[in-house]
């Protein structure tokens, strides 16, 4: 049932060329994008202080990583004072062997899950089934990927690869094998759907001893964890369960309760261009600590319960590392590690509405992913060194981020330190050798000039149509037409139109 | 043995992060990173009260939620007109949910009489999901983002009563609301389990257009007291 997994896949360009030729997949973004880009614009343009917020949130997101151990230490001080437990994983692996044993001492054969990135991240679904545990996916998009044994593709709403009819077909299909079958006459309207999907959870919630969630924020001087959602599946895993395990980045932490003004405006506005999306949990360990703030000085409320009280009765978090602290140690690329998880960065990238989110071989995908994802996973591979590739810098991902990551700074900067990784092989790489040329060409006026007389020439016995684009270019520049199509010179250069008509 | 293994990579995560941040000055505090709070923190100048309550149901309705604005003396007749169109028969009321606006729903006819049900002791989970709702009331209210905090306070009930049954009617006086986040959040006690509730449940999973009512209760009614 979780058996897909992004491992073995292609890199970014043969991935591409696979997802462009899909119509559907095409017209399914297409229109998914324009819709959240619409909504996002006026939910931002409602605020004049929107700027302000952004340069507080990167400001904030700056001052907790380059003082990450401390406010670890701080957070995790804090949980435990509330009667939480606080594990540290330097990896994937490690991470997923914690939340599993922690699910086996409960004895509990099933659970259900909140959408977490990092879960994703870790393979925890993997993991969890070769260990004879069931993990419900209660999120509805989530639901759709795991029924339709798909992988996600966006991270906000991982099934926008689907429409509204292959959505149907899926839970047709799959629902009755894994509990509350769907009904016989389920039509195609969202409204349907999501009220099948609300049944088919029900019984899940109901009988769940164990939640996995993930955490949007940690705050570290409250010890206090933060899950914003839509659909009320996180409230229904963070309240009736007895044991809860959230798993979350280090990056996750933030300093203050305080901060959170700043996140709870960002996060909802960017993501679903929402004022306020429909539901913010927060809890504080397992609530037994001792109230520090105003609050209305009432005693009820607080503490745990196990029949839907106000929560766990046992809360651990699972503190991942899994490459953050190296990302960490590149101060250019640091900032990757600012992210919310908002995905506005997708909507509005021209190569993500084209290719989707599968085309990145990553569980982040989109302009954040293709700079976040070499760098926690290392760049080791083939599909992560072609990832900083998988963007035209047009630079409309750095305008809409809400906590100002500077995407095509970075993508430019890893594209450096990954072409520069490659300096000892025998035959230099060519956009290595495109960029000398460039340099060399470009310092002399007359350089240039012999240049375009040159690419006018080439122009007339390139294999491309006229006005359509040569098809392929020669030599270790076909790299580059692989994936585009390079416009066919013109016959004379501007420089040469200007001498002929000036003089 | 797996508790040597934790310690190990706890100290092993501190010091590859201490590594990686080689660039930045022994003596440097949290502090010494500015942090410009230049956004707004309160409310516009010259915006008062009454219009932040109007602000709030505006933008509750925006999302869906069903809003009315009620004088004091006649909230107990609000709630019982609102629980009588909505056919509910049975509601769970929580603790310290103020006696005068259950009022109406002992006297008969305006419809059902309506069965009240105390949550002391708790109800079931199994038994929340065959009430036809909740009646609270909330800790505050954001107008900006219409949005209601409930912080398990008197009359507001564990988080399960205002999530397990489908329709949720929630009253918050007009002198509880705030503008934005911010005062929101300066006025709540992290300590407490906090529930936002911004419209009712919703999902944009499907093409990315909204639709109301998924997990959480489906249908939110709000009555601000004016």
């Amino acid at each position: 049932m979780s058996g897909a997994t992004f491992l073995g896949m292609p890199s970014f360009p043969g991935a591409a060329k696979d997802a462009l030729a899909d119509t559907q997949l095409r017209r399914n973004l297409a229109h998914a994008t324009a819709t959240i880009r619409g909504k996002r614009t006026d939910a931002v343009g409602e605020l004049d202080d929107w700027q302000e917020l952004r340069e507080a949130g990167r400001a904030i997101k700056e001052r907790t990583l380059r003082h990450l151990d401390r406010y670890l230490l701080q957070l995790e001080e804090r949980v435990t004072a509330a009667g939480g437990r606080v594990h540290w994983a330097r990896d994937a692996e490690e991470a997923s062997r914690i939340v599993v044993d922690l699910v086996r001492s409960t004895g509990e054969r099933e659970l259900v899950k909140v959408k977490s990135m990092a879960t994703q991240e870790i393979g925890l679904n993997e993991a969890l089934a070769e260990a004879g545990i069931a993990a419900y996916e209660t999120d509805l998009a989530e639901l759709i990927v795991q029924l339709g044994e798909d992988l996600p593709s966006h991270l906000l709403v991982p099934a926008i690869h689907r429409n509204r009819a292959e959505i149907r077909e899926i839970f047709l299909r799959a629902m009755g094998e894994h509990g509350a079958a769907a009904p016989d006459g389920l039509g195609d309207a969202p409204a349907e759907l999501a009220e099948a999907a609300r049944r088919h959870l029900r019984e899940k919630f109901l009988r769940a001893k164990v939640a996995v969630s993930g955490a949007n924020f940690l705050v570290a001087d409250t010890g206090t964890a933060v899950v914003v959602e839509s659909e009320g599946n996180g409230r229904m895993c963070l309240t009736l369960p007895e044991t809860l395990i959230s798993v979350a980045g280090i990056e996750k932490v933030v300093p203050t309760w305080q901060d959170l003004e700043v996140f709870l405006q960002l996060l909802p506005r960017s993501s679903t261009g929402e004022r306020m999306n429909p539901y913010t949990s927060t809890w504080t360990g397992t609530g037994t600590g001792t109230g520090t703030g105003t609050g209305t000085g009432t005693e009820t409320g607080s503490g745990a319960g196990a029949d839907g009280g106000e929560g766990p009765r046992a809360f651990h978090l699972v503190l991942l590392d899994g490459g953050r602290s190296d990302t960490l140690a590149d101060p250019v690329g640091r900032q990757a590690l600012n992210c919310i998880r908002c995905s506005a960065c997708l909507n509005v990238c021209p190569v993500y509405e084209r290719v989707g989110g599968h085309a990145y071989g990553s569980v982040y995908p989109g302009p954040i992913g293709a700079i976040l994802s070499p760098q926690l996973r290392g760049g080791a591979t083939e599909s992560d060194r072609s990832l900083p590739y998988a963007s035209t810098l047009c630079g409309a991902c750095y305008e809409v981020c809400p906590v100002k990551i500077n995407i095509p700074d970075v993508l430019v900067h890893l594209r450096a330190r990954m072409v520069d990784g490659g300096r000892r092989r025998p035959v230099p790489k060519p956009e290595r050798l495109a960029m000398a040329a460039a340099s060399w060409v470009l310092a002399e006026p007359s350089r240039l000039a012999a240049a375009q007389r040159a690419g006018a020439l080439a122009g007339r016995l390139l294999p491309g149509r006229r006005g359509r684009g040569a098809s392929r270019l020669p030599g270790p520049l076909s790299a580059w037409t692989d994936a585009r199509d390079a416009p066919v010179p013109a016959e004379e250069s501007f420089r040469a139109w200007w001498r002929r008509t000036r003089r | 043995m797996r508790e040597a293994a934790m310690s190990e990579a706890r100290a092993e995560v501190l010091h590859r992060i201490r590594r990686a941040l080689a660039d930045v000055p022994d003596d440097e505090r949290p502090q010494d990173v500015p942090v410009a709070r230049d956004y707004s923190r309160s409310a516009p100048p010259g915006a008062d009260p009454a219009q932040a309550a109007k602000l709030l149901a505006e933008r509750l309705a925006d999302y869906g939620a069903a809003v009315r604005l009620v004088p004091e003396d006649a909230v107990a007749r609000a709630v019982a007109d609102a629980l009588a169109a909505r056919g509910a028969a049975r509601v769970v009321v929580p603790g310290g949910f103020p006696r005068e606006w259950q009022a109406g729903l002992t006297t008969e006819g305006t419809g059902t009489p309506v069965r009240i049900l105390s949550d002391d002791p708790r109800v079931p989970v199994s038994e929340l999901d065959r009430t036809d709702g909740t009646v609270t009331t909330a800790a505050t209210a954001i107008a900006e983002t219409g949005t209601l905090v409930l912080d398990g306070g008197p009359g507001q009930g564990r988080r399960a009563l205002t999530l397990v049954p489908d329709y949720h009617l929630c009253l918050v006086r007009a002198g509880q609301v705030v503008f934005g986040v911010p005062e929101a959040l300066a006025r709540l006690d992290p300590a407490r389990p906090l529930t936002f509730v911004s419209g009712p449940s919703a999902t944009s999973d499907i093409e990315l257009e909204r639709v109301e009512g998924v997990h959480g209760p489906r249908t939110l009614e709000v009555i601000v007291i004016v």
